[in-house]
């Protein structure tokens, strides 16, 4: 990809906090006008290469440049970068409208013209405007931090769990607004536990373990892996489509001769060619398909087979063993 | 809202001071509590001092309470020396001690860096904006009980501690000016605040720091210290405006304790101010340290401490107590002699005046195996004063407490008709007798008449 194109490009960043390695030579490229998933388990470094993209911290080692400029060695946040780790700073004693407008006071804007009600209503606060955050749930202090950063009119926005707390409403318009920031082509990278979200959001996700990339690309890209997945599978004949899907080749059944049944669904593990042919099958014999979905969706079963194999393979390091290994 | 965010448009760079500081003031002002403080510094002395005018029990323990009744200039007095012991401690506790501390409890220190982008100018706005609320206090405070007092009691002249009479002009001066004296120890009490808010972070210990240093100090001022330690404590400037209510002024002691202070609050500003660089902010909270308050907080004030022991030693060539035999003597018979024209007066007898009075006194500890020096209740006076005309001389004894920090209360034993009886019968009927029971203040450095 053209590097003018990109909102973050990352070569061989390395994070220490004391002995601990944060994170060990990680590339990463976010391109403008796409959404980046960032997935990784507890400790994988995932808010800490947010910290360095927010201006928090800077890398000990490697080179990070933001929206084309590159960061330097200094603390600062970068220009056009807005966003928030560890949820977002709200002041409990000011309303939602009083948080914005000391915000944007704070940045020298003028707070008539710097669209307060307009970002409260793109996240849907406009009811709830003049209330003390005091008494804001979860997911109404997310939206909130999400329309402070909205305030700033970002080039790239940086979010750690966005979807924390939020509603089907509040995940409603918290999608739309990421979305349409996308198209209006705003980088955005967000971390999120909850890969149903992730994969309605992203076109792209690199996942962490252990302060390391172990996956960067497209979703699409995670599902054609070699990896078989279990498949949950409803047609209109239980019997006739279990006896097909034992005579397919490639076709697993989960739970031993059974079949992994389920009441009227059948659960079948295999890859994506071995499912497209018991599909095809299934047609052929006249049996209707009602659903056919992945028990766990391909970008967790990713997540859980990659951290899962790094972390057997590699218990997190310490700077001392890293630099033995080094040597 | 701490800023989350870096804008490319508007207000791109660092944030200014200026906004910083008002940013600081909404956040301030948005607590409930400190709503409460303003209101109720602003509002309960006017209403205690006028609730006291109302009431025949004065508070006579403390300084200038037993005048409540005779002037409304005695009001504010008396709240300067309760906020000094109490709310003052109290006041920039829970403002200075808090305003760095709050954002480690919410949370909110990444996104208030990201948004100013300078600790420095964070810190200059913090501490900006929690001086002026502590400003806002201490002018509620002493506005309020002048008011109250005022209102309730009226402007009338003022008994100054050394027995005279200010006119309501000198005493309204002179109240500002004590006020104003007090800004200083609260000042270095607001620094420890800052220090204490920045070591011990979330820690309780953080918000109580101002309070528990004041709380020390004062039981240190009640010990019987060397006065060349007690005049170095920041404490002793809540203390020192007595001396603005004596003739002369005892305006040496009044400015090493407002120096004294202003040397602590600089020194624990600049402290706050270089472990607030030096913090970091890739944690999301800060507990404090126990180690790193003793190291960073605790020893460079002990230092500061010693150091000015030393210097005010030297220069003042201060020893033991300051409170001589000879002090108080002066400082007795001086003080008579103005309440005597007082009582004079009240008798509606000739006039006299403290020439031809040739007040004298003779104090002792009770006995001559103890030496009529230091602190204690008792000392005992005989007073001796001549009238025109007349050959005989009157005498007065009185029991004196003289606290170590020079004030005394002089009770009055007799004769009953000079100070024996807390009235006297006057023309137009019973009032306080002035020679009863009085407060004083001695001068605890060094005088030419001392």
């Amino acid at each position: 990809m053209d590097d003018s194109l990109l909102a973050v490009r990352a070569r061989g960043i390395t994070k220490c906090f004391g002995d601990v390695v944060a994170l060990d030579g990680i590339d990463l490229d976010v391109a403008q006008g796409r959404i980046h998933g960032l997935v990784g388990p507890n400790g994988a470094g995932k808010t800490t290469l947010l910290g360095l993209l927010l201006g928090l911290a800077v890398a000990d080692t490697g080179r990070l440049e933001i929206l084309g400029a590159p960061v330097g060695r200094t603390f600062t946040a970068p220009d056009g970068v807005a966003g928030f780790v560890d949820g977002p700073g709200l002041y409990p004693s000011l309303t939602a409208r009083q948080n914005l407008t000391a915000l944007a006071a704070l940045r020298g804007q003028d707070t008539r013209t710097a669209g307060i009600d307009d970002v409260l209503d793109q996240v849907g606060l406009t009811d709830v405007a003049d209330d003390r955050v005091r008494g804001f749930s979860l997911g109404m202090r997310q939206r909130l931090g999400l329309a402070a950063a909205l305030l700033t009119r970002p080039r790239l926005l940086v979010l750690d769990e966005p979807s924390n707390g939020l509603d089907p409403a509040g995940k409603k318009h918290v999608h739309g607004v990421l979305s349409r920031l996308a198209t209006q082509g705003t980088g955005v990278v967000l971390s999120s536990h909850r890969m149903d979200d992730l994969e309605a959001l992203c076109s792209e996700v690199t996942i962490l373990a252990t302060g390391r990339v172990v996956f960067s690309g497209p979703l699409g890209k995670l599902a054609a892996e070699n990896r078989e997945l279990d498949y949950r599978l409803v047609t209109s004949d239980p019997q006739a489509a279990r006896r097909l899907a034992a005579e397919t080749p490639g076709i697993h059944m989960v739970g031993g001769a059974g079949g992994g049944q389920r009441g009227e669904a059948l659960v079948v593990r295999a890859l994506v060619p071995a499912v497209d042919e018991l599909v095809a099958r299934l047609v052929r014999s006249g049996l209707a398909l009602r659903e056919l979905a992945p028990v766990t969706s391909p970008l967790e079963a990713a997540f859980l087979a990659l951290t899962e194999q790094d972390a057997a393979a590699r218990p997190q390091q310490t700077r001392a063993q890293q630099q033995a290994a080094g040597r | 809202m701490t800023a989350t965010a870096a804008t490319p448009t508007a207000g791109a760079g660092r944030v200014s001071v200026a906004r910083g500081y008002r940013f600081e003031l909404v956040k301030l002002v948005s607590q409930w509590r400190i709503r409460l403080l303003v209101l109720a510094c602003w509002i309960a002395p006017a209403l205690f001092v006028a609730g006291v005018g109302q009431q025949s029990t004065l508070p006579s323990d403390t300084l200038f309470g037993r005048w409540m009744l005779a002037t409304g200039w005695a009001g504010p007095l008396v709240t300067l020396g309760f906020s000094g012991t109490w709310a003052l401690p109290l006041l920039t506790s829970v403002v200075a001690g808090d305003v760095f501390a709050s954002e480690d409890r919410l949370g909110t220190w990444r996104h208030l860096l990201v948004a100013v982008r300078s600790p420095r100018r964070i810190f200059a706005a913090k501490a900006l904006a929690s001086l002026t609320v502590i400003l806002l206090l201490v002018v509620g405070l002493a506005a309020s009980s002048t008011l109250g007092g005022l209102v309730a009691v009226g402007n009338h002249p003022l008994v100054a501690l050394d027995g005279h009479l200010l006119a309501p002009g000198d005493a309204a001066g002179k109240v500002l000016l004590a006020w104003a004296c007090v800004l200083a120890p609260t000042l270095a009490l607001a620094g420890i605040g800052l220090l204490g808010s920045i070591v011990l972070g979330r820690s309780p210990m953080g918000l109580l720091l101002p309070a528990i240093v004041a709380l020390v100090m004062q039981l240190a001022q009640m010990l019987p210290l060397p006065v060349a330690v007690r005049l170095a404590l920041p404490s002793w400037a809540f203390i020192a405006w007595n001396g603005l209510f004596t003739g002369p002024a005892q305006l040496g002691p009044l400015l090493i304790g407002i120096v004294v202070s202003l040397l602590w609050a600089l020194t624990a500003t600049l402290l706050a101010y270089l472990l607030f660089l030096r913090r970091d902010f890739t944690s999301l909270t800060d507990e404090g340290s126990g180690r790193r308050a003793v190291t960073a907080g605790l020893l460079p004030l002990a230092a500061l401490a010693a150091a000015t022991v030393a210097v005010v030693a030297a220069t003042t060539g201060a020893t033991g107590s300051g409170i001589s035999q000879a002090k108080v003597q002066h400082s007795l018979a001086t003080e008579f002699a103005h309440l005597y024209r007082m009582q004079t007066w009240q008798l509606n007898r000739p006039a006299v005046t403290e020439a031809q009075l040739k007040a004298t006194a003779t104090c002792n500890k009770g006995s001559v195996r103890v030496a009529a020096e230091g602190p204690g209740n008792d000392w005992r006076c005989v007073v001796s004063w001549h009238l025109p005309g007349v050959q005989a001389t009157g005498t007065a004894v009185y029991q004196l407490d003289v606290t170590s920090d020079g004030r005394f209360v002089a009770d009055g034993d007799g004769p009953k008709e000079v100070n024996g009886y807390f009235l006297v019968r006057t023309p137009t009927g019973d009032a306080p007798n002035p020679l009863w029971q009085f407060d004083g203040d001695l001068a605890l450095l060094r005088t030419s008449k001392g």
